[in-house]
């Protein structure tokens, strides 16, 4: 079962990285906050793994910990952060 | 293997496909909307397939608890970011795509 947890959470991390495409190319300030979003969700769901993996509990208070902190992130994005710069250049 | 590890395999790697699935439609597809579409599927179900398949391996109800909290509070977050986002991305006049 280790050995499956672990592949996974490599799998995981592995679509991390395709994720930061989109945060390079944008093409709105919002896509490359969903991108965000998407990573903290994926991060959680590493962390679970790798706290069953390693035996580890604590690495699940970590995971409770993003999950709490990814949902602020965004929030603070839309309210505080997010200007109309960028809105209108869409490419795609 | 006895049936508890065949069953939280099994929700593990269809975690796993959803979350694959999240990521491809937020590289693939056209515009905010439909992006926002896509993640929350790896929000909502991949992390709840991820979270089901680990509950089934818990020694304790706490540790389980602890799980499913986890993944209640990705949900709650996950519906109102969505909200957030879609509304703010109309209201700056960001457009819809169209074929």
């Amino acid at each position: 079962m280790q050995i499956l947890y672990l592949a996974l959470a490599l799998f995981l991390l592995v679509n991390l990285g395709a994720g930061m495409w989109r945060i390079l190319r944008g093409p709105t300030a919002a896509d490359r906050m969903m991108a965000a979003q998407l990573f903290g969700t994926t991060a959680v769901a590493v962390l679970l793994l790798l706290a069953q993996a390693t035996g580890k509990p604590a690495l699940s208070d970590v995971a409770l910990v993003f999950a709490l902190l990814a949902a602020v992130t965004t929030v603070a994005f839309v309210r505080r952060a997010w200007t109309d710069q960028g809105a209108n250049n869409e490419s795609e | 293997m006895n049936p508890n590890d065949t069953l939280s395999t099994a929700l593990l790697i269809a975690g796993a496909i959803f979350f694959l699935a999240g990521t491809v439609g937020l590289l693939r597809f056209p515009d905010v909307y439909t992006r926002l579409h896509a993640i929350t599927k790896a929000d909502n179900v991949g992390l709840g397939l991820v979270v089901m398949g680990l509950a089934v391996q818990a020694e304790t109800w706490a540790e389980a608890g602890k799980l499913l909290l986890i993944w209640c509070l990705v949900l709650l977050a996950g519906a109102s970011v969505s909200h957030l986002i879609a509304r703010g991305a109309l209201t700056r006049g960001i457009k819809l795509w169209r074929r």
